[in-house]
């Protein structure tokens, strides 16, 4: 496992973690190294817990790979710091990624990861805010994490800071009202430094999302209500990292990206059986493989 | 409605004080902004409005997400101010003021506006009675009172320095003014008594407390020496002098504008039977309201002084 970002970096300004004179094709590489990371770290978190979100985890990856490691300006060694970018995981049950992401960037040691789930450990199984530095909203129950990007966009509106907010939001998880609520909200005033990922996989806990309760159009709803909508590859960095910095003339951006659940191991992927679901011994040898 | 000395005191709407002192402390403080549900106008905040309009955060009929937006504005620096009427705001919106406030720990100032029965005849689906013992049960979250408008200015000022999730009970219904120094109306976490007394305690929070008074009145004439003890801040309690109470004058009877489950009596009745069991009667809301106006209301419900003093003289026998 590779160590907690070395770059030297002054204390008080926060920046993004790759060098910002990357160009695409560099910034790809790394970033699909760092997801590679998370992957693998996820994996022997949930193998070691004996239970985990595995599906939406490995389905989220990416996005929080790019999020994190290329376009977030947040500094580790201050993770409070006043003009930080606020990122929400809103699908808390992918704690998981979450943690290991953090970990990967520096905001706890990688050995940390294994405490994941255990007794008293920081690592709830949905992550806490004080207690793991870089959580910003403690998150779980679904539709909570969108009305507090809102609430931290308009923040920085009023303070008229330079910082933005991202929220990252399960499909499944938009068929909770109060996400539509914030969505129109964000709409109406117009907040471009709020950005909505979906992480759509199109699976829930129970079934597919069409199945369950239809989505689609779902990019024609956060249209109609007043979002600059992008769809992409959400295994794609190069998309990703796009879709999250190009310009958005008054509008909140709405990034749909396209998932696999279980995205990187063969057998999970796709299935919704492992939406949460521990990999036995062998499974997790045969995951690793995968993921070299 | 209550003949008692307070029938001739002026009578106090504590929005009003809720305001004025809202706007004073956002002129010096720029952090401090005013989230709503489409209640400018019922949260009293036109004033406000007109003196900051950046910082008035009007989301709309949406109690959710106005909760949680001012979770975010805490989360950037502010300190929100978020204004709904009180039934609304705890029941839409209360696993986002347990998660999103409680458990984040963000200094979230929650005002439940026009709450208890204030809201008369408009039915049960706009009293707000079941509050206190809703968010008694949450964690970390702060449950203050006021019971005139000396305490609820001075708890409008606390929550704002307090740096803490809290609920602020802010009253529609007219009160008079129950703190004999406006000055010393109101201390976090402490209980005001308002009378000494060895026969018994009344034990009364917001719009009770003038009917509490007016039966210890009561209760004198008639040789019963009560103790009123007004709890501003129900939660955390001041159990010390709860204790004191039921040790020194060994009867309590409470009341309070809830349903008697969960709400002031029965947290008083959990300090009680741990530390000093003592009888007790507790009064308060029982069901769902008949139609009628707050002071129907008080009056079906025995929420008055002639409630407490039968209550007391139950309590200590003939």
């Amino acid at each position: 496992m590779s160590a907690p970002p070395s770059k030297p970096r002054p204390p008080a300004t926060v920046a993004s973690e790759l060098p910002p004179d990357l160009n695409a094709a560099e910034r790809s590489a790394r970033l699909r190294t760092k997801a590679t990371q998370i992957r693998r770290s996820v994996i022997e978190m949930i193998g070691r817990a004996r239970m985990g979100h595995v599906g939406g985890d490995l389905s989220v990856t990416d996005i929080l790979a790019t999020l994190f490691f290329g376009v977030l300006k947040l500094d580790p060694d201050a993770p409070r710091a006043a003009d930080r970018d606020r990122f929400i995981l809103s699908k808390g049950h992918c704690s998981a990624a979450l943690y290991a992401t953090l970990a990967h960037r520096g905001f706890m040691p990688i050995e940390a990861l294994s405490t994941f789930m255990q007794p008293l450990s920081a690592l709830n199984g949905h992550p806490n805010r004080r207690k793991v530095p870089g959580v910003e909203a403690n998150t779980g129950p679904l539709g909570h994490g969108l009305p507090i990007g809102v609430g931290c966009a308009i923040a920085a509106k009023l303070a008229r800071a330079s910082w933005g907010a991202y929220v990252v939001l399960g499909d499944g998880e938009l068929q909770e009202g109060s996400n539509w609520e914030a969505a129109m909200c964000a709409g109406h005033r117009g907040l471009d430094n709020l950005v909505a990922v979906v992480d759509r996989n199109r699976l829930q806990q129970g079934a597919r999302t069409e199945e369950t309760n239809r989505l689609e159009p779902l990019g024609d709803k956060w249209r109609a209500f007043g979002w600059d909508v992008v769809e992409c590859d959400g295994h794609d960095h190069a998309a990703l990292y796009e879709a999250f910095v190009s310009p958005r003339q008054g509008r909140p951006r709405c990034v749909i990206a396209n998932t696999i659940k279980g995205k990187g191991v063969s057998f999970i992927e796709d299935r919704v059986e492992w939406h949460h679901k521990a990999p036995s011994l062998e499974q997790i040898d045969l995951a690793l493989k995968e993921l070299a | 409605m209550e003949p008692s000395q307070s029938a001739k005191a002026p009578l106090y709407d504590c929005r009003q004080a809720f305001a004025e002192t809202l706007i004073e402390l956002a002129r010096s403080d720029e952090r401090i902004v005013a989230v709503c549900n489409d209640s400018v106008g019922s949260s009293n905040l036109g004033a406000f409005q007109k003196q900051f309009p950046r910082r008035l955060i009007n989301v709309g009929i949406a109690e959710q997400n106005m909760v949680g937006v001012g979770a975010g504005l805490a989360n950037g620096g502010f300190i929100p101010f978020v204004c709904a009427a009180a039934p609304f705001l705890t029941g839409r919106a209360l696993e986002q003021v347990k998660v999103d406030v409680a458990y984040n720990g963000l200094p979230v100032v929650l005002c439940g506006m026009s709450p208890g029965m204030a809201y008369g005849e408009l039915g049960p689906t706009h009293h707000s009675i079941e509050d206190l013992s809703w968010l008694r049960a949450i964690d970390d979250l702060a449950i203050v009172v006021p019971a005139d408008p000396a305490q609820t200015a001075a708890s409008v000022r606390w929550a704002a320095s307090a740096q803490t999730p809290c609920y602020l009970r802010v009253g529609r219904t007219k009160v008079p003014s129950v703190s004999p120094d406006p000055a010393d109306a109101f201390s976090f976490g402490k209980i005001k008594v308002l009378r000494q007394g060895r026969d018994l305690t009344i034990v009364a929070t917001g719009v009770m407390v003038s009917r509490a008074l007016a039966a210890a009145d009561e209760l004198g004439k008639q040789g019963t020496q009560a103790r009123v003890l007004n709890v501003a801040t129900v939660k955390p309690l001041d159990e010390a002098a709860i204790v004191e109470a039921a040790r020194e004058t060994g009867a309590i009877v409470t009341i309070e504008e809830g349903m008697i489950e969960g709400g002031l009596g029965a947290a008083i009745a959990e300090v009680v039977v741990r530390h000093a069991p003592v009888p007790m009667r507790i009064l308060g809301v029982k069901g769902f309201a008949p139609t009628g106006a707050a002071e129907f209301l008080f009056d079906h419900f025995g929420l008055t002084s002639d409630g407490v003093v039968a209550a007391a003289l139950e309590l200590k026998g003939p």
